[in-house]
Formats: structure tokens, C-alpha cells, sequence
């Protein structure tokens, strides 16, 4: 076979490599496509936004250069969104993340009515967020809310969760937690049930005790879930947007303002355009820099193993 | 059936239903308009029902004009949609109920246009002067009228006549001033023994638009925070900071109002439950209160420390700009029909907004309405004591800057003074940018 003459054949070969070459393309091109006009188009257009002046003063577009960045920074309202965002997320993305866990370790063992405790802790992944921001936003009332009558069970004066600065942040860091962690116990329910049995028998046939087994065993194993569980819930905590306009609309006086919320408020509230734009811009570059770094760090990873 | 068929069936299904979704539904009458209406809803009720009612009868008035009425959401909604549709080049709606402090924003984009022409042509001044001159005062900019008043309310104060009764206070009125109030609200308030209040005095909320019910002090106080031009506010004076330490103290030192920031949707239940003896509330939500209230609902003013007060507020009716010409003169005529007298006390009779004109309070079913609840004459009697809405360029932005104050103030984060002078400066700042 191998010596059979080339000559005859080797147009339609070529053609048939070229062919081949250009499949994977073709294949991904839907893809492709929408990629470049959802995602990447608006990416660069916003980021040319950004850069003009249009807002109620300025109807017609006028160039400012980074104009609504230095304005942005310097608006004291803005810079307590920021600073309200970092405390959200740095709150609800470890703790969520823990409580996941210990949930998952939990629910992982022959327990009785195992599916029912499953389903309470998952229930409220199921509810749309503003359903649940409804449902918290009455048990955060003052005086009759359950909340308060739960709290006043122990002797703690009813307080005005939502009314109170200093007390809102915290009664939508409770919400957000409660919201989400019944799904990543998911994530660890599944990354706890793909382990490989083998390796816990051993250990336990060389004599280490459960604890030991998850500290050295279990957690190492799931890192992988957990860093995937992490970008869910950092990516989750920057979105944070219904359940500030459900339950507070901001306030009182910007304690609950965060990045999306004040996007949105920016945008549709106060109709400018460029200043939208520029913390769109800003929110994209936070958000691709932490995708981007966990991208890279997982890959070293197994670059290691 | 082989490979070729079935594609020739295909294709034949897929043109086929392509032409189906090109043709026209039902070619209209050459001679007919349809208008676009859009309308937001902010009260409970079955507003579409009785919008849909005021369409069908005008329709039969003027077989030649169609109305497609759109429910459009909340107002920030219908706003939004508006300005949206207009910056991306597409065909507005005819006509559109949207806030009557929108007016300036409205201007800036040139989003709506004069209804000078139509309003001389139907009387002028003889015309006009059958509105309230308190709900007109958001119409008029640049010597022109851009709007007429459709669903509008003020703030009233709605108190408990029984526990007024019980705590040795006459029933037959509300308090005349803000001292009175405060007075009343002192006696009004219960503890239990273990020191818990049981009964609020007052509650006044602050949440969502803190600016409006804070109005109600200053414009009660003898002045207002709306400057002489739009490019221009008054936050930052001796009164005005008077004013917010009234609103403040009720809580934080006469302890007869909760601390913190209180909720606009529980202050109806709070009321209804006798929670609160007395709540601010818009007129709006006086048939839902009646409804709900197991006692005797008294309807009063609200105040400030020169006697009674309060800001206007609600929707007005707009012409779009860029309508066809043959749309405008119809539009016009819906314009004229949504605000008549009949439909404004109807509209007022099944939603509890304040008429837009005197002479509804004259028509038969309000005559009526009024023999039957007379807290529903109380309102528009109370808009000689009423002052306008805080209104500029960049509306949503000063709103803002002085609902943030209000709010700093009432959480103990900041004085009066030093609020105000961040929110004057914020809002000099924003409206440096036009001209007047």
C-alpha cells in the first residue's frame, strides 16, 4: 500500500488537509460568533464609551479622556461602594465557602432522612433571588419580623436591620450567605463523592483517624472543586444587585451601595452613559483579573501534579 | 420519505411561515390613528381594568383614533424606556404618563414637546386655570407648558381617632403644627412593663424617596428647597437644617418614632395594626387603609413648625416628540379626555390620586364619593398648604444628594448643618453644568 504512487491522489489529499484543518473552525465559529458580538464587541464599546462625556448635561458625546475615571474616584459616594464591595465580598466568599463545606462533610454520611437535609439546605439555590430578598426583607421588620422575635429570644432588643447603617451591610451579607451556600454544598457533595475510596481504606488501614483523613486527605483532594467554587462565588458577590433594590434601594444613606447596583443606578437612574460605562470598565478589569489569576494558578497546579 | 423530500417540506414549512409573519394583520382604515399610551402604576389596584375602561370610551367618542395603552412598569421604568428608545433613534410612544418632576430631564433630552398651541387653541389661561395652580407648578419651563396633571398626590397625615380618644386628645382634628405633633405623639406612645414600646406616636418613613416627607417640614416650616431657576436648590439654609433636626428628633430625642430608617410599605401596616398612631403617607393609599383599618382613620395635613405643609407629587400626562402630525392633533385630543373632569374624579375615586382640576370636586359621583368618606375630601383641601416637589436638571441625582442627607441625619452619622452643606455643594457641583 505504502508503495503505491502519490501523484494521482495528492490534490485531493491536500484539499482534504486544508478541509481538515479549517473543521475545528467552522465547528467553533457559532460560537465564535457570538462570543465577538455579545461579549467582546460591548467589552470595546463600552471601554469607547467610557472615555466621552454624555450624560443629562451633555447630550451629544464629547471626548474627556479618562475625565469619568477621575471623577468616579473622586465622588466620596463612589469610593463607599467600593469599599462596601470588597467588605461583601471578602464576608460571603470565604464563609459561604466554609459552611459549604462543613455542610457537604456532614451530609456526606449515612445519615436518616439524608434527602431531606439535602433538600433544605439546597432549597433556597432554588428561589429566585428576588423572591427571597422579599421573603428577608419582611423578616428583617422591625418589631414583628422573624428575625427580630428569633433574636429577642436570647434578650437582644429588636433592631432595625435594614434602617440602621450599620447593621444593613450585615443583613444583606446574611442574605447572600444563606442564598449560596446550599449550592456550592452541592459542588463539594459531588467533588466528596468522586474521591477515590482506595486511598481513605489505606489510610484508615495505617490508622489515621477521620480527622486526619479530611485534613490531609479530603481538603487537598477537593481543592480543585474549591477553586472552582471560589470564582463562582467571588463573580456571585460582584453581582450582588437584586436584593439591594428589593430591600434597600442603597441606602440608608449608601451603606448597602455596591459595584452593580450603583451601575445600574448610574445608568438607568441617572441616565449617564459615560460615567456607566467607566464602572462597567472598571468592574470588567476586577473581575478579569481575579478569572485570570485563578485560570493561571490552576493551571501551574497541574503543571505540578 | 427520502433525504430530498423532507427537505423540500422543510423548506416549503419555513417560507410559508416566513410569509405568514411578514403579512400585514388587518390593513387599518385610512383615515384612523393608533396612538401608543404608556402609563406606569404606582398603587394598588386593578389599574389596567380601569385604564382599559377610560380607552374603550374614548375610542367610541372618536371612532377614527385607536389607543394602544401599554402598562410600562414603574416610573424610573418608563423613563428609562422612553430616553432609551429616543437615544437609540427609534419612534417613541404618542403620549406617556411620567413623573411631573421629570419635566426638566424630559426638556434636556428633548423628549417631549409644547402643548402651547393646543392649550391656547382650547382657552389658554381660561383653560388652564380649572387645574390646581399646585399641580401645574411642574408644568410650566422656558414660558412654555409641557404637561398636564394626570394621577397626583400629596403626603397627608393619617392618625387613629380611637387612640387619640384614649389618650385625652380630640379626635375631631390633627395637630396644627409641628410642636402640637410632637406633643400629641408624646402622649400617644406606649411602653410595655418591661419598657418595650408598643405604641409608636408617630412614624414618618425614609427610605426610597427621603427627600418627599422631608419636604413636607420644610415646606411647612415656612420655605422650600426648590431654588428660583432649575439649575439652582436651597438646602443648605438655617431653616431648611431646622427642619431636618425636627425630623430627627422625634426619634432620637423625643423617642416617639423609631430610630433608623423606617420603610414607606410597613408604615400602612404598622397603622392599620395600631403600631403607629399616626403615620405621613401619600393621599394615595387612603382607600387601602380604610379598607384595612379596624377604627375610626382620621385624614389630616402634615407640618412643620409654622403650621401645615406639604409637597406635591405623582404623575403627569406628556406629549412625545417626533410624532407624526396627524398623531399630535389625536394625541392632544386623548390628552383632553385623560384629564376632563369626569375621568379625573373617577381616576381619584377608584385610586385615591388627588384630581387634576377643581371642577371634579364638583361632579355628581364625586359629590358622592365624598358624602360617603369624607377623609377623601381632606387631601384636596389640603392643597392650599402645598409646595412644589423638588424638581431640577439631573432630577435623580439632587433627589439624591438631599434623600442622602436626610438619611446621614436620621442615623446619627451627621448634623443637619454640616448633611446639608455636603449636599448643597454635591448639587451645586451637578448643576454647574447648565445654564439655567
Amino acid at each position: 500500500m505504502r508503495l503505491r504512487p502519490r501523484t494521482p491522489n495528492a490534490k485531493k489529499e491536500r484539499r482534504f488537509r486544508i478541509g481538515a484543518a479549517a473543521l475545528p473552525y467552522l465547528l467553533i465559529s457559532p460560537t465564535l460568533l457570538f462570543v465577538a458580538v455579545f461579549t467582546l464587541f460591548p467589552t470595546l464599546r463600552v471601554f469607547y464609551d467610557s472615555l466621552f462625556l454624555q450624560n443629562q448635561a451633555v447630550q451629544q458625546p464629547q471626548f474627556t479622556g479618562f475625565g469619568n475615571y477621575t471623577a468616579l474616584f473622586q465622588d466620596p459616594t463612589f469610593n463607599q461602594v467600593i469599599v462596601n464591595t470588597v467588605i461583601y465580598v471578602l464576608a460571603t466568599v470565604p464563609l459561604s465557602i466554609f459552611l459549604a463545606l462543613i455542610l457537604a462533610l456532614l451530609l456526606n454520611q449515612k445519615i436518616r432522612a439524608l434527602g431531606l437535609y439535602r433538600l433544605a439546605f439546597f432549597y433556597p439555590t432554588i428561589l429566585p433571588m428576588v423572591s427571597a430578598a422579599t421573603i428577608w426583607l419582611f423578616m428583617y421588620t422591625p418589631g414583628y419580623g422573624l428575625v427580630n422575635v428569633f433574636i429577642e429570644f436570647f434578650h437582644i432588643p429588636s433592631q432595625n436591620w435594614l434602617g440602621d447603617p450599620n447593621l444593613a451591610l450585615l443583613a444583606l451579607i446574611i442574605l447572600g450567605i444563606w442564598k449560596q451556600t446550599g449550592y456550592f454544598m452541592i459542588f463539594y457533595l459531588a467533588g466528596l463523592q468522586g474521591l477515590p475510596y482506595d486511598i481513605f481504606e489505606a489510610a484508615s488501614l495505617d490508622g489515621a483517624s477521620a480527622i486526619q483523613s479530611t485534613r490531609y486527605l479530603t481538603f487537598p483532594l477537593l481543592a480543585g472543586t474549591t477553586l472552582f467554587v471560589t470564582t463562582i462565588a467571588v463573580v456571585n458577590a460582584f453581582e450582588t444587585v437584586d436584593q439591594i433594590y428589593i430591600m434597600t434601594g442603597g441606602g440608608p444613606n449608601n451603606a448597602t451601595a455596591m459595584l452593580l447596583f450603583n451601575l445600574w443606578q448610574t445608568l438607568f437612574s441617572f441616565l449617564d452613559n459615560g460615567q456607566a460605562s467607566a464602572i462597567s470598565v472598571i468592574l470588567i478589569i476586577v473581575l478579569l483579573i481575579f478569572t485570570v489569576t485563578n485560570f493561571l494558578y490552576t493551571e501551574r497546579r497541574d503543571a505540578y501534579e | 420519505m427520502n433525504k430530498k423530500t423532507l427537505l423540500v417540506v422543510l423548506t416549503l414549512f419555513v417560507v410559508s411561515a416566513l410569509l405568514a409573519a411578514c403579512a400585514p394583520a388587518a390593513a387599518p382604515t385610512p383615515s384612523s390613528v393608533t396612538l401608543t399610551f404608556y402609563y406606569p402604576v404606582a398603587v394598588p389596584g386593578p389599574i389596567t381594568q380601569i385604564i382599559d375602561g377610560y380607552i374603550t370610551k374614548f375610542e367610541q367618542q372618536n371612532p377614527s383614533i385607536k389607543v394602544n395603552a401599554v402598562l410600562s412598569g414603574g416610573y424610573p421604568d418608563t423613563l428609562t424606556k422612553i430616553e432609551t428608545t429616543i437615544k437609540g433613534g427609534g419612534t417613541p410612544p404618542d403620549v406617556a404618563v411620567m413623573l411631573s418632576t421629570d419635566l426638566y430631564s424630559l426638556v434636556d433630552s428633548n423628549a417631549i414637546q409644547p402643548l402651547d398651541d393646543y392649550v391656547n387653541a382650547a382657552g389658554g389661561s381660561s383653560y388652564t386655570s380649572d387645574f390646581y395652580p399646585a399641580f401645574l407648578a411642574n408644568s410650566n419651563y422656558q414660558g412654555h407648558i409641557w404637561s398636564l396633571p394626570f394621577q397626583r398626590s400629596t403626603p397627608v397625615l393619617y392618625y387613629n381617632k380611637d387612640l387619640f380618644t384614649a389618650a385625652g386628645l380630640d379626635p375631631s382634628h390633627g395637630p396644627a403644627n409641628y410642636q402640637e405633633m410632637a406633643a400629641d405623639a408624646q402622649k400617644l406612645t406606649k411602653t410595655d412593663a418591661s419598657g418595650n414600646t408598643t405604641t409608636w406616636g408617630l412614624e414618618i418613613s425614609s427610605d426610597g424617596i427621603p427627600y418627599w416627607l422631608f419636604q413636607s417640614f420644610v415646606i411647612g416650616g415656612g420655605t422650600n428647597v426648590v431654588g428660583s431657576a432649575p439649575n439652582q436648590v436651597t438646602f443648605d439654609t438655617p431653616q431648611v437644617a431646622q427642619a431636618l433636626q425636627d425630623f430627627a428628633d422625634l426619634s432620637a430625642k423625643d423617642k416617639v418614632m423609631p430610630t433608623g430608617i423606617l420603610q414607606w410599605a410597613n408604615m400602612p401596616n404598622d397603622f392599620v395594626n395600631g403600631k403607629a398612631a399616626m403615620i405621613w403617607h401619600s393621599s394615595g393609599s387612603l382607600a387601602n387603609i380604610l379598607k384595612q383599618a379596624k377604627f375610626n382613620v382620621g385624614v389630616s395635613y402634615t407640618v412643620g413648625e409654622k403650621g401645615y405643609g406639604a409637597p406635591t407629587g405623582g404623575g403627569n400626562i406628556y406629549m412625545l416628540k417626533g410624532i407624526p402630525a396627524d398623531h399630535q392633533a389625536a394625541a392632544w385630543k386623548f390628552i383632553q379626555f385623560m384629564t376632563s373632569a369626569d375621568i379625573q374624579a373617577d381616576w381619584s375615586i377608584n385610586t385615591g390620586y388627588i384630581p387634576g382640576r377643581k371642577s371634579s370636586m364638583d361632579t355628581q359621583a364625586m359629590k358622592d364619593y365624598i358624602a360617603k368618606t369624607p377623609q377623601a375630601g381632606v387631601a384636596p383641601q389640603g392643597l392650599q398648604y402645598a409646595g412644589a416637589e423638588l424638581a431640577a436638571h439631573d432630577n435623580a441625582q439632587i433627589q439624591k444628594a438631599l434623600g442622602d442627607a436626610v438619611q446621614a441625619v436620621l442615623t446619627g452619622k451627621s448634623t443637619p448643618a454640616d448633611a446639608l452643606k455636603a449636599a448643597q455643594q454635591q448639587a451645586d457641583q451637578i448643576l454647574s453644568a447648565f445654564k439655567n
